[in-house]
């Protein structure tokens, strides 16, 4: 019955500071062997949230069940559920190998299956032979497959990770993003990602939960979110985007419900050049062009008024200046009504 | 930019010249250490190599180890191991006492109230040494407090079998070894309590809740996590309790039985018998026992963690 059972189950779960809500009446349903990503801002709750999953904090009211078993007050070391710490909380007295074995040491392994089992987890992660440093003795990115060993030697039916990338550059930070992948796909656990990078999260999980405010905003797959941000929150933080509403709604739609465009899904075209027939267009004048490597981003002023973002990606050299008048051009499904 | 020419040229050749600098700010203190501290500890190691005329008085300036083989007598050597005793049973009794509270200021107490807590600990430090101690001699005293609340407890068969106790006990428990032990232990608290607090702040709480996420109940993070990282408090308050006890003269003096403890010794000996070579000699009795006690202590990894 277990393998169906969801991995956790939270319901109706608050969690109060004093008077702050830092997590406020959060359902939430995660599924065995998903890759899930709690994103949000700092002070959105995805933390406080993924505590109370590995038990460091119980809720105030609401319940939580792991692998369908009510969970709420167990204390974290009755939980098949391990973490890697934001500071990696590696144990600066023992060496690696302690550190990686510490679990399999409480539980009373034997000494010789416990040696076997912290090669083969610094093998998974790339660190073999170095048993006997101290974690003093290690980069950053290493520190960080050592806190992802020592919690994956004990097989845990789940995973937190608690913004593991956040100390590492972005060159690691990327490698590490697929090796976290690699080694979900791998083991086939369930992996619950805490980040504030809506790009990590975008690229790592299959499914993420957008907080805010102690409140999920968002919840779905990463094309959901990015495609069709259900508010303007989401459609803001994850990605860039145009937020139109009111008068200007008016005159680029005829309504003044008001809506979000993605500045990649905009074309630029020559204003002389007849506009294709299925496309919505819209007259405008380049006011800033910034140019970021990959890609450059134009500001266009509208006729009469108003102010669009729009990406190209520089395949071929810009031709475009500041000043130069544009023709913009969307697809209808585009738009996301909110 | 205000500054006159000449503040501005001293002031560059010092920038250019960080050892200077660093010599000039150093300088005072290493005087006073090296010419008062220092010094006069190989005065007092050189003076335990002089011995005493027997027939004169007189301090004879050569070099012999006689003050030693004077120290080892058995006499001096009960009063060494008595001392040493006591040390070891006040330093182990802060320990168990002071943790609890170090472990609730360091992790629980909100702001105010280890504020609150801070100045208690350290309080008592304000009051003058004797007077404490002979508060104690009242509070011990036959007619004192205590005997009079263990009296209310019915207990005092038990007061009597304790002060029946050959070494330890006496006619009361402010001439008791008992007595005195309590006075020590409530005296050096303190000293245990705050490097103890800054020990066991210093241990992230991440660390704790690793260890609780990777199965450890509270007793096994406290022992593989918590103990070993808050160790070198420990140590560091133990080498407060231990030196202090080694050294003191005026609680054994006040509240013991008449066996005299090593500061009683070397008060005597400088003092009323004149003997400064063997009174040096004696007073190199502790510093040894530190010294093997840091060798202990460094084994065992309290400095690892440094």
């Amino acid at each position: 019955m277990n393998s169906i059972a969801p991995a956790v189950e939270l319901i109706e779960v608050t969690r109060h500071f004093g008077d702050v809500k830092a997590l406020n009446a959060v359902s939430l349903t995660i599924q065995q062997g998903e890759f899930f990503a709690m994103l949000g801002p700092s002070g959105s709750g995805k933390t406080t949230c993924l505590r109370l999953i590995a038990g460091f904090d119980q809720p105030s009211s609401g319940h939580i069940r792991i692998a369908g078993q009510d969970a709420t007050a167990l204390p974290p070391y009755e939980r098949d559920v391990n973490t890697v710490f934001q500071d990696y909380a590696l144990f600066p007295h023992m060496t690696l190998g302690d550190n990686i074995g510490y679990s399999l040491m409480l539980k009373k392994v034997p000494k010789s299956e416990r040696l076997k089992r912290v090669a083969d987890m610094l093998d998974l992660v790339q660190l073999s032979g170095l048993e006997h440093r101290k974690p003093a003795q290690l980069s950053g990115g290493q520190r960080q497959r050592v806190a992802l060993a020592r919690a994956l030697v004990n097989q845990p039916k789940m995973l937190l990770l608690d913004e593991p990338l956040g100390a590492l550059d972005l060159k690691l930070r990327q490698q590490m993003q697929i090796e976290l992948k690699t080694i979900q796909r791998q083991l086939g656990i369930t992996f619950i990602f805490v980040t504030h990078d809506q790009e990590e999260a975008l690229t790592m999980s299959d499914r993420l939960a957008v907080f805010n405010q102690g409140k999920i905003e968002q919840m779905g797959s990463p094309v959901e979110v990015y495609e069709r941000p259900a508010t303007a929150f989401v459609a803001n933080f994850v990605g860039v985007s145009n937020w139109i509403s009111g008068q200007l709604a008016q005159l680029l739609t005829g309504s003044a419900q008001s809506f979000v465009l993605r500045p990649e899904k905009i074309q630029m075209l020559d204003p002389n050049l007849p506009p294709p027939a299925d496309l919505c267009s819209a007259m405008g004048k380049i006011k800033n062009i910034l140019y970021l490597g990959m890609y450059t981003r134009y500001e266009i002023g509208l006729q009469p008024e108003g102010l669009l973002s729009v990406v190209e990606q520089n395949r071929q050299s810009s031709h475009w200046a500041e000043g130069d008048a544009v023709r913009l051009l969307w697809q209808r499904e585009h738009l996301v009504m909110i | 930019m205000s500054s006159s020419p000449k503040r501005r040229q001293i002031a560059n050749f010092l920038y250019s010249r960080p050892n200077v600098l660093l010599l000039l700010l150093l300088s005072l203190p290493l005087l006073w250490f090296g010419g008062v501290y220092v010094s006069s500890l190989m005065t007092l190691l050189l003076q335990s190599f002089f011995h005493l005329d027997d027939f004169t008085g007189q301090v004879v300036h050569e070099f012999t180890f006689s003050t030693y083989r004077a120290l080892l007598t058995e006499a001096n050597l009960r009063i060494v191991l008595r001392t040493v005793t006591m040390a070891i049973a006040v330093s182990i009794t802060t320990i168990f006492l002071a943790f609890p509270i170090a472990f609730y200021m360091a992790r629980y107490a909100t702001p105010p109230v280890k504020a609150a807590l801070y100045l208690a600990v350290v309080l008592p430090l304000w009051a003058n040494y004797l007077v404490r101690v002979y508060a104690w001699k009242l509070i011990l005293a036959k007619e004192g407090i205590l005997t009079w609340l263990i009296h209310l407890f019915h207990l005092d068969g038990l007061l009597n079998l304790l002060l029946s106790l050959p070494g330890i006990g006496g006619s009361s428990l402010s001439v008791s070894t008992i007595g005195m032990f309590l006075a020590f232990v409530y005296l050096w608290l303190p000293y245990m309590i705050l490097p103890l607090e800054a020990a066991l702040e210093r241990v992230p709480q991440s660390l704790m809740e690793a260890s609780a996420d990777l199965g450890g109940k509270p007793w096994q993070s406290f022992r593989h996590v918590l103990l070993p990282l808050a160790f070198p408090g420990v140590v560091a308050g133990s080498i407060f309790t231990f030196s202090l006890t080694l050294g003191d003269f005026i609680t054994p003096s006040v509240l013991g039985n008449s066996s005299p403890f090593i500061g009683q010794a070397i008060y005597v000996q400088q003092g009323t018998a004149g003997n400064v070579p063997l009174a040096a000699a004696f007073t190199v009795v502790p510093m040894v026992i530190m010294l093997i006690y840091l060798a202990g202590a460094k084994r065992l990894g309290a400095f690892d963690a440094l």
